[in-house]
């Protein structure tokens, strides 16, 4: 996917001479209030063609729409994605041991993925049975499995799985790491399944959210303490946003480095291990907006 | 799930013979969700039809039964649900007697019929259950729903009033991500300018608490004093967090809550009817409408008691007319079925949304409620703009009470699309539907709109936001 097409309407074309009022009629009229997009992502002073969206607006949003589909129904390579991790020198020790396994849950297609929540969160027979062989194979201790989800955007797993890897890759050096797992069609909850077939102690799940219109590259990251299947969201903990317009890596990184360690001092996740990271982060209220509509 | 082999032996309350095969339902519920029009939450909930021609059989069986049995035949327990208990106790027969002879079939002909004038059906909604509606609903085709709809007429009022044939009113979401002051009134300025905002200027809020929905009241409301704008704030936050918004002396209009159709729905969301009354009471106390008392504003969408876990074996869409029960204990200014949000596990495409926002918007209207509809796609549905703008233009027909309106389709906050200001301008536009004639009278004294009657929108700022916007983007404008 092309790096430089625009994804938020900060690109929009803006119009210095937004409020000329002619006098003649022209057919689209501008706003003079199309530079208060400065101050928000909103689509707002889009002008309009009689009172209807003009025809650049209406195609850029097309386009932002046709990105947020495109990451729900591309299907992920997991084995390209498979194959640059295996390059990567600071994913040496995760896969020296063993190569990723690429796995895939119930849902046999997108559309039944899309219906049926329940097929997406389990293995399908293969995958389990590869995931117990596994198991079955070594006497290991692991510590944490790292389960790759494509979710709603196979676009967020390309984009922001390895530079995320990366940034977390320094602080994990003394965890032992199951095989790192890549699903397709999967959700979040399928990391219990796969966290209690290979007997982790915890699972990070990083899974491509539901896009925005503005956000269609947007990671999830889900932490779960001895997942389990059946475990619902109260167990586990949710990093949002991870993309370099969103939360950016090493952010990302430190703040799901801080929850691993909580939740293996703690042996728990979920609602009683909050996320205090950023408690001795000053918030500076002189930058609080004003509403300018009245003062 | 029914599929039956002859040897086992169950008992059918309803079966129905064709072509020498015998169609067989367990029970009113049943019978109910498969008469239901195919959708993804009923596949999804085990309970829709197994074929098109069960569906069929269902709708013809279903059309046969009394309207009298669902006064008899509770779907969910009286004992266990407090909206069933709400449902038949306030059950009004007198009401009821105009139709009680009637099964779902005949119900339909009449509601149909020149006998079923808009006074009439204003008489036996209080006679009408949520159940009676579902059902007729599942045995009406689209034009049904917008013919009849259209001959319901509910009216309500606050700072202006709303719900008058031949008027279309929008709600101005002017969500921001950050719930940052600035964007927020960019967004809001953007609406007013287009004409947007006499149901209520409403804010889903990124941080949700007493605190922040306080901030949001009051910069809301110093909006609309300092415009004289005649609309109402709402900020859509819990139900508990708004009556201690009121406690602590915000400005609180109207007061909000996502319902749902079942006790066990409404337990999940964490409220009860007791906790409407007393926030519906303490919002009366301030008595800040000028024109009507309606204080509440509700949000309901099929799928969400499956989605709670909560749904009893119904069908979506019979949980959600149960919804309208609760709405209409509370006399709402608005309702609003927000139809395409919950996602393509509950409605899988634009089909299915659009089929769901009519029976939604007919339901209600039936019922007596105040219903708009929040016409909109997830990106992860198989819908988009076109969609949208077919259900918008049905709706509009069908007499829709309010839509949303949003700068460009796009909230930002709540990553799906929804109606636009400028979509609400083609509605009123193409259908000759007005805003509330106290906002309309505003938008003229603004100099909002240069003609009224044509929906035209002025080319110059108006006078009175010149001195913000210049604060804000400063020089020429």
């Amino acid at each position: 996917m092309s790096q430089d097409i625009p994804q938020s309407n900060k690109s929009f074309p803006t119009h210095p001479h937004a409020s000329v009022v002619t006098g003649k009629e022209e057919p689209v009229t501008e706003n003079a209030w199309s530079k208060l997009n400065a101050f928000t992502d909103a689509r707002v002073g889009l002008g309009r063609s009689g009172i209807s969206v003009p025809t650049k607006h209406l195609l850029a949003f097309q386009l932002a729409h046709a990105q947020a589909i495109d990451a729900v129904h591309t299907q992920l390579d997991s084995g390209a994605l498979s194959k640059a991790l295996l390059e990567q020198d600071w994913a040496k020790d995760w896969t020296k041991n063993c190569p990723p396994l690429m796995l895939h849950s119930r849902a046999t297609d997108r559309a039944t993925y899309l219906q049926r929540p329940d097929y997406g969160r389990r293995l399908d027979e293969e995958s389990a049975n590869k995931l117990d062989e596994h198991r079955a194979s070594t006497t290991q201790d692991y510590d944490l499995a790292i389960v790759v989800v494509d979710g709603l955007s196979s676009l967020a797993i390309e984009q922001n799985t390895l530079p995320f890897l990366q940034a977390l890759a320094s602080h994990i050096n003394d965890w032992k790491l199951t095989p790192i797992c890549f699903v397709k069609q999967g959700r979040v909850a399928i990391g219990d399944d796969i966290c209690e077939r290979l007997n982790a102690k915890c699972v990070l799940v990083l899974i491509g959210e539901r896009p925005g219109l503005s956000s269609p590259d947007s990671l999830g990251l889900y932490l779960t303490w001895g997942g389990k299947v059946g475990f619902t969201d109260a167990y586990r903990n949710c990093i949002s946003n991870v993309r370099p317009a969103g939360l950016v890596y090493q952010e990302a990184a430190r703040k799901a480095f801080y929850l691993l360690n909580e939740a293996r001092t703690l042996k728990l996740s979920g609602v009683k291990l909050k996320d205090r990271s950023d408690d001795d982060l000053i918030m500076d209220t002189s930058k609080e907006s004003k509403n300018f509509l009245i003062s | 799930m029914s599929k039956l082999h002859s040897s086992q032996r169950q008992h059918f309350q309803f079966s129905n013979i064709v072509g020498g095969r015998t169609f067989g339902f367990v029970d009113l519920a049943e019978l109910m969700a498969k008469a239901t029009p195919a959708r993804s939450g009923d596949r999804l909930a085990g309970v829709a039809a197994e074929s098109a021609e069960e569906r069929v059989i269902a709708q013809m069986t279903l059309a046969d039964v009394p309207l009298s049995l669902f006064l008899e035949q509770a779907l969910v327990p009286y004992e266990a649900d407090e909206i069933t208990r709400l449902i038949l106790d306030d059950h009004d027969k007198t009401a009821f007697s105009l139709i009680s002879h009637l099964t779902v079939g005949g119900f339909r002909d009449w509601l149909l019929s020149d006998l079923a004038t808009s006074d009439v059906l204003t008489k036996i909604r209080p006679g009408v259950t949520p159940e009676m509606a579902a059902a007729v609903s599942k045995i009406m085709r689209n034009q049904d729903l917008i013919l009849v709809a259209k001959k319901c007429h509910v009216k309500t009022a606050f700072r202006n009033t709303i719900g008058l044939p031949g008027h279309l009113s929008t709600r101005l979401q002017p969500n921001h991500p950050t719930d940052d002051l600035t964007g927020i009134a960019a967004s809001m300025l953007d609406g007013l300018l287009y004409a947007n905002g006499d149901a209520v200027i409403g804010i889903n809020p990124a941080t949700d608490n007493v605190q922040q929905a306080t901030r949001l009241i009051k910069m809301m409301d110093e909006v609309i004093q300092h415009y004289e704008i005649p609309t109402q704030s709402c900020v859509l936050t819990h139900v508990t967090n708004t009556i201690e918004c009121i406690e602590q002396g915000a400005p609180v209009d109207l007061v909000f809550q996502s319902i749902g159709g079942t006790q066990a729905t409404n337990d999940s969301f964490g409220f009860n009817l007791a906790n409407l009354a007393e926030a519906q009471d303490a919002a009366l106390s301030l008595n800040r409408g000028t024109v009507g008392n309606n204080v509440m504003y509700f949000e309901t969408g099929q799928g969400s008691a499956l989605s709670a876990n909560a749904n009893h074996g119904l069908d979506q869409q019979t949980c959600e007319a149960r919804a309208y029960a609760v709405a209409r204990k509370f006399n709402p200014l608005l309702v609003n079925t927000v139809v395409g949000f919950i996602g393509p596990e509950y409605l899988y495409d634009g089909k299915e949304i659009t089929r769901a926002g009519l029976e939604d918007h007919f339901c209600g209207k039936l019922l007596g409620l105040p219903m708009g509809c929040d016409v909109c796609y997830t990106n992860h549905a198989e819908a988009d703009q076109n969609d949208m703008d077919n259900l918008l233009t049905l709706l509009g027909v069908a007499g829709c009470t309010f839509v949303m309106g949003i700068p460009g389709s796009d909230d930002i906050m709540l990553n799906y699309q929804t109606t636009s200001f400028h979509d609400a301008l083609y509605a009123r536009k193409v259908l000759g539907l007005k805003p509330s004639p106290e906002f309309d009278l505003w938008l003229a004294k603004m100099e909002i709109f240069k003609n009224n009657e044509q929906f035209t929108l002025n080319h110059q700022l108006p006078d009175a936001f010149h001195k913000s916007l210049n604060r804000m983007i400063g020089g020429r404008s």
